[in-house]
């Protein structure tokens, strides 16, 4: 039988909703256990939270001063000596997991599955490569443990307030490193709703051509309560931050409303979307190939577009 | 200080990926390779630090079959000093090159290691982060700003701006290190004619994969080939009026 250990991500003593995802994709291997795991310097909300998570059997806690952040060397070790007698260590796909999740499996000498999409059976897995352009089956040997990262697009999250497993602090002795120190997170600031889990996200490409014209984009997205994304040419440009960027190297979005305004359709980008519900187009090229996979399409200037939409709303 | 950088070769970004009928694997026959966008951007990464003086050599590596050598040549052309070019023509997981990165490392003793955050054609995003476990040390993963500094006689640190979700993080490690790369860290620069003619004088090792001992313990197995599910064209509106009666329809509005 599986015992699934999963990996809680957290940022300024919240559980991030990643966190419901992978619990999702360990109950999708039916396992006789599912615990979660969380490692900060102050754990008593974030294991709160975690601990009504369905499904979740119990809430491990690691509470070191060094857990303060996330900082891959210094939790890897951590996870490894906690995962002795799970089956699976799973950890959300996001930049958290992706950065610690290999450390953990080079620390037990095995392979990490990356961005599991699906469940077939306790060891056997589908997952994107090529962008997405291809799925791939990956049979992981059943000797060793399974360590993997889940693609949260792919997951809802499990539903939250049932439940209430217990929360026990874990010892766990090993030493840390301490040649890897945190400096700062910069952060932008925002009231709107998180990229990553909104139901609505309304994007602005290279199209939009300005900082100042995103004004745009993000009055439409307060109007309609979504979400802010954009394409790469949008950030390279300076338009936007970072942290916005969907695609194969931002984020892996999927919204039940995706609207795409002045982006052209670069597989790049249509990787961050492929599981959106309905995906909107607005473009003044009827040739561009965000048509191809649009739901529905709006030929036109998106600053006459836009303004219209407004009104049309009400 | 000496940098090592990873250098894999892949399918070219601009080339739309098929997969055999026969789910046996994607088609690439004919198909244009180049070097990993992710890897240029460590090399132009790595040479930048050597033209600042940081960096004394840069060495850029290679894990695969024997026709890599017009690969390599480019990286060559580029700007490295040399390249190593490990020949295996078995597909390599991603621990199983942090194994061989490790032992060039073990060989090589470099000041640091820059490999790309992921590579496009298995996007494992797994090679670095598993180099800096194996060898002990710090990892700078998805970077978009490195800063060396290096004091005389110590090893000296590197203070790296990481993309991270929620916005950019900041840290410092101490050296040696490895640091993967994000997309926006530079552009690399482009190969110009004479230097395709120089390059050919700088010397490629190649060492073959057997001999470094390295147990190939490739635990994944990949069963079956998929193309993805397609999303197909929808409907077209005529105006604003139109798309807002279509989402409402849809209750999304
Ligand atoms: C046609 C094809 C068929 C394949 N079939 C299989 C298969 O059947 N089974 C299977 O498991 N895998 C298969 N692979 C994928 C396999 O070879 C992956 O490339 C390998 O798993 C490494 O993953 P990655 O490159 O995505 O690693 P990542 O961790 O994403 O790589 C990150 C970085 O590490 C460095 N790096 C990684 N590998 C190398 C290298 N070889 N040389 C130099 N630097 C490197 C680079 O700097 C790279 O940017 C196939 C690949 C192709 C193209
Ligand atoms: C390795 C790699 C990874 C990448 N990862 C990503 C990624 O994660 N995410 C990503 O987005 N990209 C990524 N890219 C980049 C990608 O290839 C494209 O360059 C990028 O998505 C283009 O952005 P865009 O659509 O905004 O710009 P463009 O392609 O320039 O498109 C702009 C569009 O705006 C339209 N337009 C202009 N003016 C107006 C107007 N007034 N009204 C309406 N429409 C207008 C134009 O018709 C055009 O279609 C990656 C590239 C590489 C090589």
């Amino acid at each position: 039988m599986s015992k699934i250990l999963v990996i809680a991500e957290h940022l300024g003593g919240k559980l991030n909703p990643s966190t419901a995802r992978a619990v999702s994709a360990a109950a999708a291997v039916k396992p006789e256990a599912i615990d979660v795991l969380v490692l900060a310097d102050a754990v008593d909300a974030i294991a709160a939270e975690a601990a009504k998570i369905e499904g979740v059997s119990r809430v491990l806690t690691i509470v070191r001063a060094e857990n303060a952040h996330p900082l891959a060397a210094v939790l890897a070790p951590q996870i490894a000596k906690a995962a002795a007698g799970y089956s699976h260590v799973f950890v959300p796909s996001t930049t958290f997991g992706k950065d610690v999740a290999p450390r953990v499996a080079a620390l037990l000498g095995v392979a990490q599955v990356s961005d599991v999409m699906s469940v077939e059976s306790a060891h056997t897995f589908k997952r994107p490569i090529y962008a997405g352009n291809a799925i791939v089956t990956v049979e992981a040997n059943s000797a060793h443990t399974v360590v993997a990262t889940i693609r949260t697009a792919s997951w809802p999250a499990a539903a939250s307030g049932a439940n209430s497993a217990p929360v026990e602090a874990l010892n766990v002795d090993v030493a840390l490193p301490s040649h890897t120190r945190f400096i700062e997170l910069q952060q932008g600031k925002s009231d709107r709703p998180d990229l990553q889990s909104a139901s609505k996200v309304v994007s602005g490409g290279r199209g939009v051509g300005s900082k100042e014209n995103f004004e745009i984009i993000y009055k439409f997205a307060d109007k309609i309560g979504a979400a802010v994304g954009a394409s790469r040419a949008a950030v390279d440009a300076g338009y936007v931050p970072n942290e916005l960027q969907v695609g194969q190297t931002g984020k892996i979005i999927a919204p039940e409303l995706y609207v795409a305004v002045g982006i052209s359709g670069a597989i790049q980008h249509l990787t961050g979307i492929k599981d959106a519900g309905t995906i909107v187009a607005i473009n003044k090229d009827g040739e561009a190939p965000i048509f191809e996979i649009a739901d529905i399409g709006l030929v036109g200037d998106l600053f006459k577009i836009l303004p219209e939409l407004d009104s049309a709303i009400g | 200080m000496k940098i090592l950088v990873g250098y894999k070769r892949v399918v070219d970004y601009n080339v739309r990926i098929q997969v055999k009928p026969d789910g046996t694997g994607v088609v690439t026959d004919g198909v244009k390779l180049s070097a990993n966008p992710f890897d240029d951007i460590a090399l132009e990464e790595a040479l930048r630090l050597r033209e600042k003086g940081v960096a004394t050599e840069v060495v850029v590596v290679a894990i695969g079959p024997a026709d890599l050598t017009a690969h390599l040549r480019n990286g060559l052309a580029m700007g490295a000093n040399r390249a190593i070019h490990v020949v295996t023509d078995a597909a390599v997981q991603p621990l199983t090159a942090a194994r061989v990165f490790q032992r060039l490392v073990e060989k090589e003793q470099p000041g640091l290691v820059i490999t790309g955050k992921q590579a496009i054609d298995d996007d494992a995003n797994q090679t670095g982060q598993m180099l800096a476990t194996l060898w002990d040390r710090p990892q700078a993963t998805f970077a978009s700003k490195v800063d060396i500094s290096v004091e005389s006689g110590a090893d000296g640190k590197a203070t790296v701006t990481r993309e991270v979700d929620a916005g950019l993080e900041v840290i410092e490690v101490e050296l040696p290190a490895v640091i993967t790369t994000d997309l926006r860290l530079n552009e690399p620069r482009f190969i110009k004619l004479p230097d395709i003619m120089k390059a050919k004088a700088k010397p490629i090792d190649t060492i073959e994969f057997a001999s470094l001992g390295i147990e190939a313990n490739d635990h994944l197995k990949t069963t079956h080939y998929a193309a993805p599910p397609k999303r197909s064209r929808g409907v077209m509106v005529k105006d604003a009026t139109e798309l807002v009666a279509a989402l409402k329809q849809k209750g999304l509005l």
